[in-house]
């Protein structure tokens, strides 16, 4: 190689990024604003009437419910449509497989891209709600990391299934029976005990569960339900698995 | 350069391509030529490291696709058939992420984009979309791309299939001119004027074999006759089977066409001669040299393949 200065995943990366340079203003009002509104409304609005759960009040409460549900939305979302379009529309990743480039490669690109977006939201939502006291500890500086790992862990099986299907009318099953009851039993605006004891099953294998709680241990500097290795190790399960499993497809696909 | 012996290619019970035998030396422009479903497009995608072979050995650049395919890929250019250009990237930008591809640095990758566009002649469109440009543009900026990591061979599918006139031209002229550089080209396509305008070799495949091989002129010396002469008759429609049968032992061959009958000749006037002495009336006559579509037409029949 004449000049090789670049790992062939950070040069997939620098083309998400050009491409996201022209789209950005489209993303900055689910990224940003949304979420903002979301712990205003709910958090002051619906905080008044609930007062507070388990001894914080409900702000605080939900505040990293609603940050980890952002940078899972964000991880899902990304990964459906934009994915497939690479795959079929405009055959992007197959043009990056002419070069050196390979499948690990446009795989790693894409969840580096994600790395980067969900953590620039994360950390915009941070500095708002510490402006309205919701940061009760200095762990907070950890929500990062675990929005970082439920990002992975969210993506890498969602580009596998995106891989799979040919058409993207499967997406909608993928919101309707995964996004939507994730977002609403993974403890992000109540605590999962207040779930029937047979549907709380689906907010342990939830990914976002474990960093909802991971998230809020770490703002209001209390211990997580289940130890903090315990919630890190399945959301690292559902990271490794999903990358192994999209890797195998995205080399599949490419085949053809 | 490349070298394939025996290569086969199965997909499930469907043998697309069925042991051929292929070299092409360095600095040569090598045509696989043939209807669709020839097998050509199959044995594109192996020799770009895409798609694995089945059976049989198939050597790149000295090495083997299956092992070597990172390798390999980072010294090729491919064109492929369906443009993939990233349509939300400017033509410049399509250049210089692809430079990134290949572990170019910002700088080098610049410097090739604006040689190259100056090169495809796209230069006043750098800062462009991909969408507007006219199919002949796409097709010149995917050959830009093809050469960003100034690759030893350029693997072309079907370069021009869908241009307009003007543009195959201009096209072609650009590929010449890489051919000239001392560039190793490999291009399959099913036009005959582009095999005869671009090879130095080709290859006719059917049915997944390769039917002849040779330079486009001893193809046409050994496969069919120097002259043609295209006959047709007032009420050819039924009856050229019948016209044709009556000038049987003119020339080497003919072949009644729904609309014409074909007679094959080294002397075409002579032959013509022969068909006016036997007291057939031609409503048009056209004497004309043999070319590849002869020979193609010849070696693969004249059925429709899809």
């Amino acid at each position: 190689m004449a000049a090789g200065t670049v790992h062939p995943s950070i040069a997939v990366l620098e083309r998400n990024l050009t491409l996201y340079r022209r789209l950005w203003r489209a993303s900055v009002f689910s990224s940003f604003v949304l979420p903002v509104l979301f712990v205003i409304s709910i958090g002051i609005g619906v905080g008044g009437y609930v007062g507070s759960v388990k001894g914080v009040d409900y702000l605080s409460w939900i505040v990293p419910g609603v940050v980890a549900s952002t940078a899972f939305q964000m991880a899902l979302g990304e990964s459906t449509y934009a994915v497939l379009g690479d795959f079929k529309w405009s055959r992007a990743f197959h043009a990056m497989r002419a070069t050196p480039v390979q499948p690990r490669d446009i795989l790693a690109g894409h969840l580096l891209y994600l790395l980067f977006r969900v953590t620039i939201a994360v950390l915009t939502f941070l500095l708002v709600v510490l402006f309205f006291g919701a940061l009760r500890s200095p762990w907070a500086v950890t929500v990062p990391l675990a929005c970082a790992l439920l990002t992975v862990a969210t993506a890498a099986p969602v580009c596998a299934f995106a891989a799979s299907i040919d058409s993207d009318s499967h997406f909608a099953l993928l919101f309707r029976f995964v996004m939507i009851p994730a977002s609403l039993f993974s403890g992000v605006f109540f605590p999962i005990e207040q779930l029937p004891v047979l549907i709380r099953p689906v907010a342990y294998v939830s990914p976002l569960w474990h960093a909802v709680e991971l998230c809020r241990s770490a703002t209001l500097g209390t211990a997580p339900p289940w130890p903090v290795a315990a919630h890190v190790g399945c959301l690292l399960l559902w990271a490794v698995a999903g990358t192994l499993l999209a890797v195998r497809r995205f080399r599949r696909r490419l085949e053809d | 350069m490349i070298f394939a012996r025996d290569l086969v290619k199965r997909f499930g019970d469907f043998t697309a391509v069925n042991g051929i035998d292929v070299e092409v030396a360095p600095g040569e422009a090598f045509g696989f030529l043939g209807p669709n479903g020839a097998g050509k497009s199959s044995t594109m995608r192996m020799i770009s490291c895409v798609s694995a072979p089945t059976s049989g050995e198939l050597r790149i650049l000295g090495m083997d696709p299956v092992r070597d395919g990172t390798r390999i890929r980072a010294r090729l250019g491919v064109c492929p058939q369906l443009d993939h250009l990233d349509p939300d990237l400017t033509v410049r930008e399509n250049l210089t992420t692809y430079a990134r591809y290949f572990g170019l640095s910002r700088a080098e990758g610049r410097r090739r984009a604006d040689e190259l566009l100056d090169f495809v002649q796209l230069r006043d469109r750098a800062g462009s979309m991909v969408e507007p440009l006219s199919g002949g543009m796409k097709r010149r900026l995917t050959i830009a791309r093809a050469m960003i990591n100034e690759p030893d061979i350029v693997l072309l599918d079907e370069p021009t299939t869908g241009l307009d006139p003007q543009a195959r031209h201009l096209l072609w002229e650009r590929l010449f001119r890489l051919k000239q550089r001392g560039t190793t080209l490999v291009l399959t396509t099913h036009y005959m004027d582009e095999a005869e305008q671009l090879c130095d070799r080709l290859v006719v495949m059917d049915g997944g074999k390769i039917v002849a091989e040779g330079s486009p002129r001893s193809l046409i010396e050994t496969y069919s006759t120097a002259e043609v002469v295209e006959l047709r008759f007032p009420d050819g429609l039924d009856l050229n089977a019948d016209y044709a049968a009556k000038m049987s032992g003119i020339g080497e061959r003919v072949d009644p066409l729904p609309d014409r009958v074909l007679l094959y000749a080294d002397d075409g006037d002579a032959a013509l001669t022969e068909v006016h002495r036997r007291g057939l009336t031609p409503s048009s006559v056209l004497v004309r040299r043999s070319t590849l579509e002869d020979v193609f037409l010849h070696l693969t029949g004249r059925t429709l393949v899809d």
